[in-house]
């Protein structure tokens, strides 16, 4: 019977996908016999969301964009039951049967290599027997289990090249070995879901469209170092992820992968989740495991490393989502097929979050060494409005900005990390002509700076010394020694403090200096913003075609530099203006602009 | 306090079942907001109380974490993203706009203890930005126009049903 599938994931979620199901489960039920319903995760092309695919006996998928209620009505009439494909609201059509069109979005899946993404948008996460279908579906774990050692697990992984998907890129197979050398009555095995990274929201997706990729993986890794227990730290502000993850969990124990004696082989193992309570520095290790220890989350000091002295002071091995994720398909189409993809150092896939003035706003998975520009254009389909690509912001709070004139930079562990940038967890957020690269320096400290755990003096207070002077910078009250005295907060506070949040909270602004000082300069110098972004610096103008003459703007103006007759078109003088913003907040009809 | 019983017993529950393992004293706050809708004094003492954890303690854990909050809430919660997705789309003019319709500052509760408004740090719908989430629902691609029209209505609803619940027979 031909099956009609809504994506379900948090994206889809917020643009109307529950209406849409509830539309088809009543249709469902009126014609019986004509198809079936069922949910999925996230396919990862957020920007067409909510998605419906219609998939057909012969296999053909076709995947429907911008669904509502009534145009979901129309599919079941004219697809299922009539047979006729509506073109005009096609997204995608995948493994396409006979009669099936060209899609319009191949653009967007076609130049992606799916590893970690393998079951997002095509399994129903809440049902063990679509995973359990799949090519690795607890094979792996069979395989680990009956027909592979504890070493042979490791090595099988250390010969993939597979490297931490959280951040660091620290070699996976050599950090189980690690673990799996010291001797302990107890192992923990945890599993860093706390994407904290404003813009990320990879590991989110895996969890909501595939969860039981990740528990495979890390019961594999427990049984490669002994380990009898596990955690996964979960964002509490991911409430779907985690009633997925505990569906998947209690399906797993009723199938004997998790328990004393998994699948009689006498290996035990079982996971607990626990959910965070908001605190981006529990994204570093050690102030993680702070945290499920019940404690404030503040990063320890290393040595003892977390594989001799971890939870609890027992060996413990951590790794993030999207890593354990790609462990499964590894044992089961071995380590060189892995390996084949990516480059000499950096092998396998990544997955990128593509988000910010990008046409196709979304999750893509691709090889190793892609460049910046086929991210952006060929995947992303370029910018919003055609208008100039400017920067790419990478690897969130702690990364920095790649200007477009390096858009050929391919993205892996060694390239990215030489434009001053980090690889991060994978959040892209690309930015425009109307983006000001000053003020996205101050976003990013004034982040960093508030979420400093407050150990280490030079992270506590250097951010804040140097978010002050942003401040000043972008009021344009900036002094020409101000950018000097930057780089040297900027190099203190990297050298004096304990873990990645400091280490890396000043990367946007060093990057930034470093691309763009004339953009600094011209706020100095000249009391300008090149991107007409920052207020202080810019001039407020009325559209007088698109006034209406409702008089707001001048009622909230706090000196009335807005003067204009009721019902007619109004006037800002700039003599006057104080540059508060008032008035564009104000205006109902977007009248009010910045130049 | 008739009215909270439902969720009461998984609250009592917890620190009646709680047995001297490590790590519980984050779940347990956890319950605690999920029941009160924030933590309050006598919480802390009670926790304090079982877990043998000082109060001083219990109180640097909650103050530690964004998610803790040691004051009641309105009755709709505006929580405005402010990530990089978002704030490359204009978030900051937003957190204005919004402000000044609903008359409070970030973080506070208005006065008719309608609204209270936050920012946080990423609602990850990246792409539908700038987003913000009133309770459980989201809506994307917002102007400061849209934003203002959705809070708007909703406290233009809520007078409307709090006047018939002033006068049921009318």
């Amino acid at each position: 019977m031909t099956r009609v599938i809504v994506g379900m994931g948090t994206c889809g979620l917020s643009a109307g996908a529950q209406q849409v199901y509830d539309s088809l489960e009543e249709l469902c039920g009126q014609r019986e016999g004509l198809f079936e319903l069922g949910r999925t995760g996230c396919i990862g092309m957020c920007y067409r969301e909510p998605l419906v695919e219609v998939r057909q006996d012969d296999g053909a998928r076709f995947v429907y964009g911008g669904v509502d209620p009534d145009l979901a009505g129309r599919i079941v009439e004219e697809h299922v039951a009539g047979g006729r494909v509506l073109e005009e609201h096609l997204a995608v059509a995948l493994e396409s049967g006979a009669g099936a069109p060209e899609g319009t979005e191949t653009g967007f899946l076609g130049s992606q290599n799916r590893i970690v993404l393998r079951n997002c948008g095509t399994i129903d996460p809440e049902r063990i027997e679509d995973y359990t279908s799949t090519p690795e579906g607890y094979k792996a774990l069979r395989r680990a289990l009956f027909e592979m050692t504890p070493g042979s697990i490791i090595q099988e992984v250390k010969d993939s090249g597979l490297r931490g998907r959280g951040g660091a890129g620290f070699p996976t197979g050599l950090k189980w070995s690690f673990a799996a050398g010291n001797e302990s009555d107890v192992k923990y095995v945890v599993c860093n879901a706390d994407e904290g990274d404003p813009g990320a929201f990879m590991d989110r997706s895996v969890l909501e469209g595939d969860p039981h990729s990740v528990i495979e993986g890390m019961i594999i890794c427990a049984r490669a170092i002994g380990a009898s227990s596990g955690y996964i730290y979960c964002r509490a502000e991911y409430p779907l992820a985690i009633r997925r993850l505990t569906i998947a969990l209690d399906q797993a124990r009723a199938n004997d992968f998790l328990g004393p004696d998994i699948l009689g082989s006498g290996f035990g193992f079982d996971i607990r989740i626990k959910q965070g309570a908001g605190a981006f520095v529990c994204g570093e290790e050690t102030a993680l495991f702070a945290s499920i220890e019940g404690e404030r989350g503040m990063p320890r000091i290393r040595p003892p490393f977390p594989a001799e002295k971890g939870l609890w002071g027992k060996p413990t091995n951590n790794n993030n989502v999207e890593t354990y994720a790609n462990v499964p398909w590894i044992i089961v189409n071995g380590a060189s097929a892995y390996s084949a993809l990516g480059t000499e150092k950096s092998r396998g896939t990544k997955v990128f979050a593509l988000a910010g003035k990008i046409r196709r706003g979304g999750l893509a998975e691709v090889e190793m060494g892609t460049t910046i520009n086929d991210l952006v254009f060929r995947i992303g389909g370029g910018i919003i409005g055609d208008r100039e690509f400017k920067a790419v912001q990478m690897g969130g709070p702690s990364g920095g900005c790649i200007p477009s004139s390096l858009g050929n930079t391919p993205v892996d562990f060694e390239s990215i990390p030489s434009t001053g940038a980090i690889m991060g967890s994978g959040g892209m957020v690309v930015m425009d002509d109307t983006t000001c690269m000053v003020e996205i320096a101050r976003f990013f400290l004034d982040f960093t700076q508030k979420e400093s755990c407050g150990k280490c003096t030079f992270c506590r207070v250097g951010t804040l010394r140097m978010l002050e002077i942003l401040e000043r910078i972008t009021k344009g009250e900036g002094r020409i020694e101000d950018l000097d005295k930057l780089e040297k907060l900027a190099r203190q506070i990297r050298e004096s403090s304990l873990c990645g949040l400091g280490q890396t909270a000043p990367n946007p602004v060093l990057t930034t200096l470093k691309y763009y000082r004339d953009e600094y300069r011209a706020h100095i110098e000249d009391h300008r913003c090149p991107a007409k972004s920052c207020l202080a610096l810019v001039d407020f103008f009325i559209d007088a075609e698109k006034c209406v003459g409702c008089t707001l703007c001048a009622k909230n103006c706090p000196v009335g530099a807005i003067t204009g007759e009721a019902k007619k078109a109004h006037v800002i003088d700039n003599s006057i203006c104080v540059k508060c913003g008032k008035c564009i907040s104000s205006c109902n009809f977007g009248a009010v602009y910045k130049n | 306090m008739a009215t909270a019983l439902a969720t009461r017993e998984d609250f009592t529950y917890r620190l009646w079942r709680y047995d001297g393992a490590p790590g519980e004293l984050i779940p347990l706050l956890q319950s605690a907001q999920d029941h009160f809708g924030y933590i309050p004094r006598r919480a802390i003492s009670h926790i304090s109380g079982v877990t043998n954890i000082p109060e001083s303690t219990v109180y640097g854990v909650i103050t530690f974490y964004s998610q803790f909050r040691l004051q009641p809430m309105g009755k709709h919660m505006v929580r405005l993203c402010d990530g990089t997705a978002c704030h490359v789309a204009g978030s900051a003019m937003l957190i204005d706009s919004i402000q000044d319709e609903l008359g409070v500052e970030v973080g506070d509760t208005s006065e008719d203890g309608l609204f209270t408004l936050f920012t946080v740090a990423c609602l990850g719908c990246c792409s539908l930005a700038p987003v913000m989430m009133v309770n459980d629902d989201t809506y994307g691609r917002l102007t400061p126009a849209s934003a203002r029209k959705i809070l708007r209505d909703l406290r233009r609803r809520e007078g409307r049903s709090r006047k018939e619940a002033a006068a049921p027979e009318a």
